[in-house]
């Protein structure tokens, strides 16, 4: 059996130099505290020690010694996470900022590239990184891209760190699908299900005949030995299919292939979701899905509103918010999740539901609800501590733990800030 | 600072001159009378108007909103005042208003007005939704000086996007060319309604802009035939003003004594003559500090003014030069990263740029940004308070309104809610600086052109018919 060696629950070991890297035990007291899994709690307490949270609630004894961050009038929530990035995998637009690599794509053979793992090529000095954690984002999806197969997606936490394994909380989370007749190098829109169904025939001929096709004495597969390796999670339902659909009858088409194979499908933009609410319900299918957006920018996306959240939600849909319509620096903005989720309340989801949009349910659909998502005691110290509601503008993240640790490195933003704030003696002359 | 007045006088008469008919008339009326002789355009005068807006005000009823939180962009925040709108203008604002016989009045308790939003950097029209090759129409990349073109004659008035743009209460925008031309061409100031032309949306009496590029994008577009590096930018740069003085001088010579044949007409040097004559706007795409000081020295040398650059993002690094300078900043809130000369980007800039004096926009250069102005400017305040500028709403509320309307040449007309200026007003459901607070209503020249409240009266684009679900009736 391949697949779990692809799997890699992180247990994190390395020694950086937070402010709270020594402490043993930080205990943060007087706020208002969202677990998330459970209801709100006046003048909580939440208590972390050795990275996890070892208490929550309005009644936790204090050790002594331990380190206090006074949150009253504060918002905690979990760390928010933003399950639909490239973070880490290029900056700039170019692969001239990344020796030459497209971090964020491979070419894979005729479009498939299943074997495709992008974090591994994520670099964790990448100056996109800092910002956003400081805005409150602990955890990341780390997407790649490709062809009709994209690879396999990631999970990583937003440590400082030096290699990106270090980095990692889940991988792999999903097999990334494309969508489209050009990323699959077919014409119609049949043709590009019908290369799925074939690939997946393979892929399940394959398995069964391993030995055969070792010898050579099977006929041609539709893909390399390799891809078929990579899809067999895929094809036993333990891997979800990420597809990227937005016009309703092609989620239906989607809904349709995923229920033909026993697929685990999630689904990406889904522009027209909430015009197929009921089947996805039904379907009990995850949508990644934005709020930002009411702009018909494709003939594949005309009914793009600003509602689908809450109208999926409001059908029993499992919403994941993502950023969608954060556009403009990608993921120089992956921290704006929180402005998405602000949209969403203010497009008809409620504010419960979309702080458990942005936190426990993407957790729970990347299968790591486990270990973050909520405040609860066990869970890694995944938090923030707010100024106030986390979706208002106005609202700044005062500390961000990420596995009980705070980070003090003044990101090239701050630097370049602080740089101008007050001009330099030597920029004084234009 | 440059004065606009007369500016304004100039332009203001040249539209007077090609007096034109509204649409409506023009529609109907029998071509009966020839034209004799050609218009002031055909001859190449200055302030020749050859597409005169043909935009009526909406039928309009008065209208109070009262008990509600003012935001005029003109001073504080009038807290539970009024204000009437009344023939297309403001009639009056303050603690209270009197209420005319007939007025529909608004009750606006826990809401909040501000002015119509006015976007300095929008594409709406000329790269229209949905995105095809066939309406892909904002750049004319096929020479790196393109002063001829004029962005109005790519706008598509069934764009889907300025509906949604006029219900995120965004009233008036520049539609640009984009930014693959030194020099891209004439730009135009719309009022975001309903029209079956591009002329029925034209801002009455708003002065043209002239699109300008710095950077990246034109040396990557033309790369092979040039300009391939920043000093073959500069060098496209003066030779167009070195040829467009020339002409200048050629016809304003004529003018003078118009005897004989006029020197031959060049559409594109007629654009750059009315830059050099204060006429045209110079509206300038730079990221980087040190292109912004040199485009200002090249301002200098041919004696044009810049009033706008564009994107800026490293607009802090030089925020006082361009206070002392008097050329306003047009600034994304938060973008960066996205190539080399957007890796400065902070979101700081904003807020930076503006305690150092200078007028600073919040800008779009994105149809989805464009419909939440509001927000985009609660981003850049936070983060200016976030690093110790304080900077009051009422002064943030300028980003997106009245510094947008003087980079337009319009702030006499609109930007701010004071007595005599255009009615075009937002109503919110709450402080607009906030991120669960939308439009309520949205009025133009004082008629209500969105109200939240009434989906049977939403402005659908004739692309919208049949193609985008009308989702109205479930919000």
């Amino acid at each position: 059996m391949r697949y779990p060696r692809f799997i890699v629950q992180v247990a994190v070991t390395a020694a950086l130099l937070p402010a709270f890297a020594g402490a043993q035990v930080v205990a943060i007291t007087g706020g208002t505290v969202y677990p998330v899994s459970g209801p709100r709690i006046e003048n909580g307490t939440v208590l972390i020690r050795d990275g996890k949270i070892a208490a929550v609630g309005a009644n936790v004894a204090i050790p002594d010694g331990a380190l206090r961050v006074d949150a009253r009038g504060k918002w905690v929530t979990p760390g928010l996470i933003h399950a639909l990035t490239s973070l880490g995998l290029g900056e700039g637009g170019s692969p001239e900022f990344s020796g030459g690599y497209s971090d964020g794509r491979a070419r894979g053979t005729d479009g498939i590239a299943a074997t495709f793992d992008a974090w591994r090529g994520l670099n964790p000095a990448n100056t996109f990184i800092a910002p956003n954690r400081q805005e409150g984002v602990t955890s990341v999806g780390v997407i790649g891209g490709g062809g009709m197969i994209g690879g396999r997606t990631a999970l990583i936490d937003l440590v400082e760190a030096t290699s990106a394994t270090a980095m990692l909380r889940k991988a792999p989370t999903a097999m990334l699908g494309g969508f489209g007749s050009p990323s699959a190098g077919t014409g119609a829109r049949d043709e590009y299900w019908d290369k799925w169904r074939r690939l997946l025939d393979d892929v399940k001929a394959y398995q069964l005949r391993r030995a055969a096709y070792e010898s050579g004495s099977t006929r041609t597969f539709e893909t390399t030995q390799a891809n078929l390796e990579a899809l067999i999670p895929v094809v036993t339902g333990q891997l979800p299919l990420m597809l990227d659909v937005d016009r309703a009858s092609d989620i239906l088409a989607a809904l349709d292939f995923a229920k033909q194979y026993n697929l685990k499908v999630w689904l990406a933009n889904a522009s027209e979701g909430w015009m197929v609410a009921k089947e996805i319900a039904a379907a009990k299918v995850p949508v990644f899905v934005g709020a930002m957006s009411d702009i018909p920018t494709s003939f594949d996306a005309l009914g793009q509103r600003r509602e689908n959240a809450a109208v999926l939600r409001a059908a029993g849909v499992t919403v994941v918010l993502v950023g969608i319509g954060t556009s403009g620096g990608g993921d120089f903005n992956v921290r704006n999740i929180r402005q998405e989720a602000g949209n969403a309340v203010a497009y008809g989801l409620s504010w419960d539901e979309a702080l458990r949009a942005v936190t426990l349910t993407p957790a729970e659909v990347m299968g790591v609800a486990g270990s973050v998502g909520s405040l609860q005691v066990g869970r890694d110290a995944n938090l923030v501590v707010w100024s106030g509601d986390p979706f208002e503008f106005s609202t700044r993240a005062e500390q961000v733990f990420v596995q009980g640790r705070t980070f003090e490195t003044r990101s090239r933003q701050q630097q370049l800030t602080e740089r101008y704030l007050t001009l330099p003696p030597s920029y004084r002359r234009p | 600072m440059q004065s606009l007045r007369p500016l304004l006088a100039l332009t203001l008469a040249g539209l007077a001159t090609v007096s034109s008919p509204p649409l409506r008339a023009q529609t109907a009326a029998p071509a009966a009378k020839p034209t004799s002789a050609p218009s002031a355009g055909a001859l190449s005068r200055p302030n020749a108007d050859p597409f005169p807006s043909t935009y009526q005000p909406f039928p309009s009823r008065p209208t109070v909103i009262r008990n509600v939180n003012i935001y005029t962009a003109a001073g504080p925040l009038i807290r539970n005042g009024a204000v009437l709108l009344r023939d297309g203008k403001i009639a009056a604002l303050g603690a209270t208003v009197d209420v005319p016989a007939g007025a529909l009045v608004i009750d606006g308790a826990g809401k909040f007005v501000t002015p119509g939003l006015i976007d300095t950097h929008s594409h709406l029209g000329v790269y229209p939704a949905p995105g095809t090759a066939a309406h892909s129409d904002g750049n004319e990349a096929t020479a790196p000086v393109t002063a001829h073109v004029w962005a109005e004659h790519s706008v598509w008035p069934q764009d889907p996007q300025f509906p949604r743009n006029l219900a995120g209460g965004t009233t008036t925008i520049q539609v640009l060319p984009g930014s693959a031309n030194l020099i891209g061409g004439r730009s135009v100031t719309l009022k975001v309604v309903p029209s079956r032309s591009v002329q029925g949306m034209k801002f009455p009496g708003a002065p043209y802009g002239l699109k300008m590029a710095c950077g990246e994008n034109p040396k990557r577009v033309y790369a092979s035939r040039g300009p391939s590096t920043r000093m073959g930018n500069v060098a496209g740069y003066r030779n167009a003003w070195i040829g467009a003085e020339a002409y200048r001088r050629r016809w304003d010579a004529w003018l003078a004594t118009p005897t004989g044949d006029p020197p031959a007409r060049d559409l594109g040097n007629e654009t750059l003559a009315e830059v050099l004559r204060g006429n045209i706007l110079v509206h300038n795409h730079c990221y980087q500090a040190d292109e912004m000081m040199q485009m200002i020295d090249i301002a200098k040398e041919f004696g044009y003014a810049i009033r706008s650059f564009h994107h800026g993002v490293e607009a802090y690094k030089v925020a006082d030069v361009l206070a002392r300078e008097g050329i306003s900043a047009s600034i994304w809130s938060d973008w960066g990263g996205f190539k080399m000369e957007s890796l400065d980007g902070i979101k700081a800039n904003i807020g930076l740029t503006h305690v150092a004096g200078a007028r600073t926009i919040v800008h779009s250069d994105d149809p989805s940004y464009a419909s939440r102005l509001n927000q985009e400017a609660s981003k850049s305040l936070a983060a200016a308070r976030a690093v110790g500028l304080d900077i009051p709403a009422e002064e943030a509320i300028k980003w997106i309104t009245i510094n947008a309307a003087w980079a337009l040449g319009i702030d006499r007309q609109v930007g701010s809610l004071e007595v005599g200026k255009n009615a075009d007003v937002v109503l919110w459901s709450g402080d607009p600086f906030s991120v669960y607070t939308r439009t309520e209503k949205v009025w133009v020249d004082g008629a209500l052109l969105y109200d939240r409240a009434d989906a049977s009266q939403r402005w659908r684009t004739d692309f919208e018919l049949g193609y985008v679900p009308n989702a109205g009736g479930i919000r």
